[in-house]
């Protein structure tokens, strides 16, 4: 057994090399630090480029949105302004109870789809499974103009044909649902597939291994552990349909009364926005500033939420 | 037992070294090291020094922060957020955390091995072992290919794989896979070598041969090993660090012997326990 050096020995080639190692990394390293920091110098001005547009947008939407917000605001109805008294225009409610209920409609038959579609997927080997897999994919990629189209014809005029006869129901609440429904369910099937797919095969397996079928394995261990993502998962999809437009833009009747009965003419925040914005009066085009500040703190309040949420949850299980 | 103290002392006769390893010259040293995780402490009062040349164990039932204290001597935990040590780690003379080293190169001078074996995806078994040349700058080919042989060589890989040098890693079997990451580790010519529970995912067979390298390779650099496997601490090491998780959840150091010592009359009664499988 040897140790190390011993004098008068042939020099070592294993400490040559040892020495040879050091002198390069070091000669070498403050060229590498200096392209490491160019390289994070790169990395900041991408991340600013990415930035500035953002920052604009929400700057302008608080610059000319947030003095819109007041009680009237919130409580009443649009009106159209007199020449008298040009500000005179009333309020959303109307367009925030018709997001409302859209959406929760939408939601409360979107989320149970979505979650129960994307376990199939995360859990099946099937060839229908990677079918429905391409479909969602192809279908969150989907001008979102075409469901508003779709829920028109299904749900609004109805549908007569091949012998399937739907009465149609006229512009409603429920069509609205119906677009943003369909909007979401692919969305919360990908992204709950991704999140019961990070559950490790172990405990999978653990499940299986003490003879539960796999769908008490799925309910009882997989779901729960999932259940951080799952509820991202869901609060992001819930989010992105907040601002969709175009799939309600011509089925739900663009009430101007506040509407709670989801058969009925209904407004909603985007639509409102559209149509202020549109509109010949100088103060109702402004005052689209402050619901769209509205609908991007609605969405900023679901997005913060959820993760808020998400990341509580991860703590209380350690 | 018998037997495994005899290897012991045989081993010890021929590094020519009666009694103490820590005799000789020392390779790290640490000062009232101690590890927090954002204000918890997982390791603390960590006092001795790590021979030159020789293999020291680190031992102690889970939750007692040996890997914590092994993945301070690279600073691994640099990257961790919250992660505070304090104290001082010296290698030779040179503070690790204050001594104004930058972390890259420490870790020239301190590899490591990890439990499971995990050589780069997407590298050839040469691009692998001389991956870390390469990364410090090494790029003369005569070069690369020299500390490759010999790395894997001193690894006890280089007769199964000389012949198929450009597959890829992910083609060896796990022990190989294994060996193959301690050639990486060996190829930048390490002073101190981490080893955290080298042998875990591995069969008997390929443990073996990798405690057999051990032996062999400690001539070569400073072995620091963290095992849960007591037979495989009294096989390999001449030093041996014993743990153990204090009433608030923190490791403590609860004695440093020489293996020998540690095995047979070590002076706390805790370690006897340990040692004898009466907790942990």
């Amino acid at each position: 057994m040897t140790t190390g050096v011993i004098e008068g020995l042939p020099p070592d080639p294993i400490l040559e090399r040892r020495e040879m190692v050091q002198r390069v990394a070091r000669k070498t390293l403050d060229r590498r630090i200096l392209v490491s920091k160019g390289m994070i110098g790169l990395c900041g001005i991408a991340l600013l480029v990415g930035l500035v547009p953002l920052f604009a947008i929400l700057y302008s939407l608080v610059a000319k949105g947030v003095h819109w917000w007041s009680l009237d605001f919130f409580t009443k109805t649009p009106q159209f302004p007199s020449l008298l008294d040009p500000n005179q225009i009333g309020g959303i409610s109307n367009a925030i109870v018709g997001s409302l209920v859209i959406d929760g409609i939408a939601a409360l038959f979107a989320i149970p789809i979505g979650i129960v579609a994307g376990l199939f997927l995360a859990e099946s080997t099937s060839k229908f499974a990677s079918l429905l897999r391409t479909t969602a994919e192809i279908m969150t990629g989907l001008p979102s103009i075409l469901l508003g189209i779709f829920a028109y014809q299904m749900i609004v005029i109805g549908f007569d044909q091949w012998g399937i006869k739907l009465p149609g129901i006229g512009f409603s609440g429920i069509a609205g649902s119906f677009a943003i429904g369909i909007l979401m369910i692919p969305i919360i099937m990908k992204a709950s597939e991704t999140a019961l797919r990070g559950v490790p095969n172990t405990i999978r397996e653990a499940g299986l291994a003490l003879g539960a079928r796999r769908g008490v394995v799925a309910r009882r261990v997989i779901i729960p552990t999932a259940a951080p993502g799952l509820i991202t998962a869901v609060l992001l999809a819930f989010s992105r349909a907040v601002g969709e437009t175009a799939p309600i833009l011509w089925v739900i009747g663009a009430s101007t009364v506040v509407a709670w009965n989801p058969k009925k003419e209904m407004a909603s925040m985007p639509l409102q926005i559209f149509q202020s914005a549109t509109s010949p009066y100088v103060s109702l085009r402004e005052e689209a500033w402050g619901i769209a500040l509205l609908l991007v703190v609605v969405v900023l309040i679901v997005n913060l939420g959820s993760r808020l949420f998400a990341a509580w949850l991860q703590r209380e299980r350690r | 037992m018998t037997e495994r103290s005899t290897m012991v002392t045989v081993s010890a006769e021929v590094a020519g070294q009666e009694g103490d390893p820590r005799s000789g010259q020392i390779s790290m040293r640490c000062d009232d090291v101690a590890v927090k995780f954002n204000g918890r402490t997982a390791i603390r009062d960590v006092n001795f020094d790590i021979p030159k040349n020789k293999v020291t164990a680190l031992i102690g039932p889970s939750g007692s922060g040996k890997t914590t204290l092994l993945r301070a001597m690279n600073r691994l935990h640099d990257l961790t957020k919250g992660a505070v040590v304090s104290g001082s780690i010296r290698l030779g003379d040179t503070d690790i955390y204050k001594g104004g080293i930058p972390a890259t190169l420490l870790r020239t001078r301190v590899g490591m091995v990890f439990q499971r074996p995990n050589p780069f995806p997407t590298m050839s078994i040469y691009d692998n072992v001389v991956s870390g040349l390469r990364f410090n700058g090494i790029r003369n080919r005569a070069v690369l290919q020299e500390a490759a042989e010999s790395a894997l060589i001193a690894a006890a890989l280089w007769d199964s794989v000389s012949n198929r040098m450009k597959a890829h890693a992910s083609t060896l079997s796990g022990g190989e896979q294994q060996r193959l990451c301690i050639a990486r580790a060996l190829a930048v010519e390490p002073e101190v070598l981490l080893m955290d529970e080298p042998t875990s995912s591995l069969d008997p067979i390929s443990m073996r041969l990798i405690e057999e390298l051990l032996d062999e390779l400690k001539s070569r650099v400073t072995i620091i090993i963290v095992t849960h496997n007591m037979q495989q601490a009294a096989r390999v090491s001449d030093l041996c660090a014993f743990f153990l998780m204090g009433n608030d959840r923190a490791g403590e150091q609860i004695e440093v012997a020489p293996t020998k010592k540690l095995f047979s009359e070590p002076d706390d009664p805790r370690t006897l326990d340990y040692i004898q499988g009466r907790f942990g």
